[in-house]
């Protein structure tokens, strides 16, 4: 991980036209609350990612979170390479409790 | 720029309490600096299932968890500017078994003694207040002032707001060791050179008994590892914490309507997990069979992702929080053993205190010191 120093933005934040154009559709976060999470001091993609709740929907970031990643990055004026990725999170497809539950072989009776 | 290399204050660690004891320190007008090895609250602090929870807990560390709840956790969305999503729904502690009777029974005396208003209720009570669950559960604790929270949002919005009032945050940086100038503690020596301060305070999780022992000073505290499930969105179904005797699982639904829901295998202390936050498959078969148990209505519900993480356990499951005497200008905030969340509002008042004031005045933490461990008689 480089290092970064972090303190709090002395300029204002500046809304732009597109601020309300939907992002991440699961969790619908806009391109405005992006930016806005990067200007209060978000500056990988995890940290958006907990803030927001982008990436955190159904699809699990698979739709957006190159779209997220270049958004980080252009707010940060830095590669979208330096911002990270999303951890990637098993199960790769949706699995309901029960289907989960049945994975028994040797399971410790009670 | 200059670039920082002293302040008042270095806080070791970029978790909830060094984001919310920076906060504290901040607002009393002191220079602080946090240094984070990776990303802000990337320990436990966003790896834990949101509980702020007062019962079940030890008598030693209650006063932490009332003082939390009823002064802090009602207002603290609106003092961050974040929606912490705190939610005060009650906890149910459920049990299947005359075993687990005892073990609530227990945990709620020792509880009531201390002024908290917990008490056991039967299965069928339970049920009304939480319908869904199975007719297997034949008691609980009920403390209706328990809740959750969402420590995502409620560590990045100490960060947030600490970064508001001045507070510099050095991510990316490793700390090596602490190191004394005239019997004070001062330098932090960290693979990107020196950093100096008054006072340095260190809460960096698991990793803070390896940084202790630079100025000689030990607690027996080592990581240990817990998982997570979260499932998709659901109607809103409840609101309240739950917890059972026997262990399988613990959690709730949270405000966007997916529950996460925590536990283990059993085998978590022997599964290679390659020094990475991976999750096992051993894991999350485990948890769901333990939500069956108690909740057969989540059995179609679908999960969408697993989470794991270490947390600094302690070896009587109780933080440190203290000045070091040997070490004047160190404090310690660490072994929070799984269940620091919900206090670490408070922590942060202790914390910020005893590095201020020299004592903790608003909380009683004298229970909680790094010197009360003790080898068998």
């Amino acid at each position: 991980m480089a290092k970064v120093i972090r303190t709090a933005n002395k300029e204002p934040f500046v809304e732009k036209p597109d601020d309300d154009m939907i992002i991440c559709r699961c969790e619908e976060i806009t391109k405005g609350e992006i930016r806005k999470a990067v200007y209060e001091g978000m500056r990988t993609m995890n940290e958006v990612k907990r803030f927001l709740r982008s990436g955190m929907g159904l699809c699990q970031g698979q739709t957006c979170q190159k779209l997220v990643q270049g958004i980080i990055a252009s707010e940060l004026k830095t590669k979208p390479s330096e911002v990270g990725m999303i951890t990637g999170r098993a199960p790769v497809r949706p699995v309901d409790i029960n289907t989960f539950s049945n994975n028994i072989t040797d399971v410790k009776e009670d | 720029m200059i670039e920082k290399r002293t302040a008042d204050v270095i806080i070791i660690g970029g978790g909830i309490m060094g984001c919310a004891t920076a906060y504290r320190l901040a607002k009393r007008g002191v220079d602080v600096l946090v240094l984070e090895k990776k990303e802000i609250g990337n320990g436990g602090s966003c790896r834990n299932a949101g509980g702020v929870r007062q019962s079940a807990r030890d008598p030693k560390e209650l006063p932490l968890a009332m003082y939390a709840v009823k002064n802090i956790w009602p207002t603290l969305g609106e003092e961050l500017g974040v929606n912490v999503e705190y939610h005060q729904g009650g906890n149910l502690r459920l049990g299947l078994t005359e075993s687990d009777i005892k073990v609530l029974e227990n945990h709620t005396a020792k509880s009531t003694k201390l002024g908290l208003d917990v008490k056991m209720i039967s299965g069928d009570e339970a049920r009304e207040i939480c319908p869904y669950m199975s007719k297997d559960v034949i008691a609980a604790s009920w403390c209706a002032t328990d809740g959750h929270a969402n420590p995502l949002t409620t560590t990045l919005g100490f960060y947030k707001k600490a970064l508001e009032l001045g507070v510099t945050f050095i991510t990316g940086v490793h700390v090596n060791e602490i190191v004394k100038v005239k019997g004070r503690a001062r330098k932090v020596i960290t693979d990107d050179g020196v950093y100096e301060a008054d006072n340095i305070l260190l809460c960096a999780g698991y990793e803070s008994r390896r940084i202790a022992n630079t100025v000689g000073i030990d607690a027996p505290v080592e990581r240990q590892f817990n998982e997570v499930l979260v499932t998709e969105a659901q109607p809103k179904m409840f609101d309240v914490m739950i917890g059972v005797a026997g262990g399988e699982f613990y959690g709730h639904q949270s405000e966007h309507g997916s529950f996460v829901l925590g536990g283990n295998s059993g085998l978590q202390a022997f599964t290679s997990n390659n020094d990475n936050f991976v999750t096992n498959s051993l894991t999350a078969p485990s948890i769901s069979r333990g939500i069956i148990k108690y909740f057969p209505v989540l059995k179609n519900c679908k999960v969408v992702r697993t989470w794991s993480g270490w947390y600094d356990q302690c070896i009587d499951v109780l933080p440190v929080i203290d000045n070091v005497k040997e070490v004047p200008g160190l404090t310690l905030g660490f072994g929070f053993s799984g269940h620091g969340f919900g206090i670490s509002p408070a922590v942060s008042i202790a914390l910020s205190e005893l590095i201020l004031d020299g004592e903790s005045k608003t909380i009683d933490i004298s229970q909680l010191k790094y010197d009360r461990f003790k080898p068998k008689k």
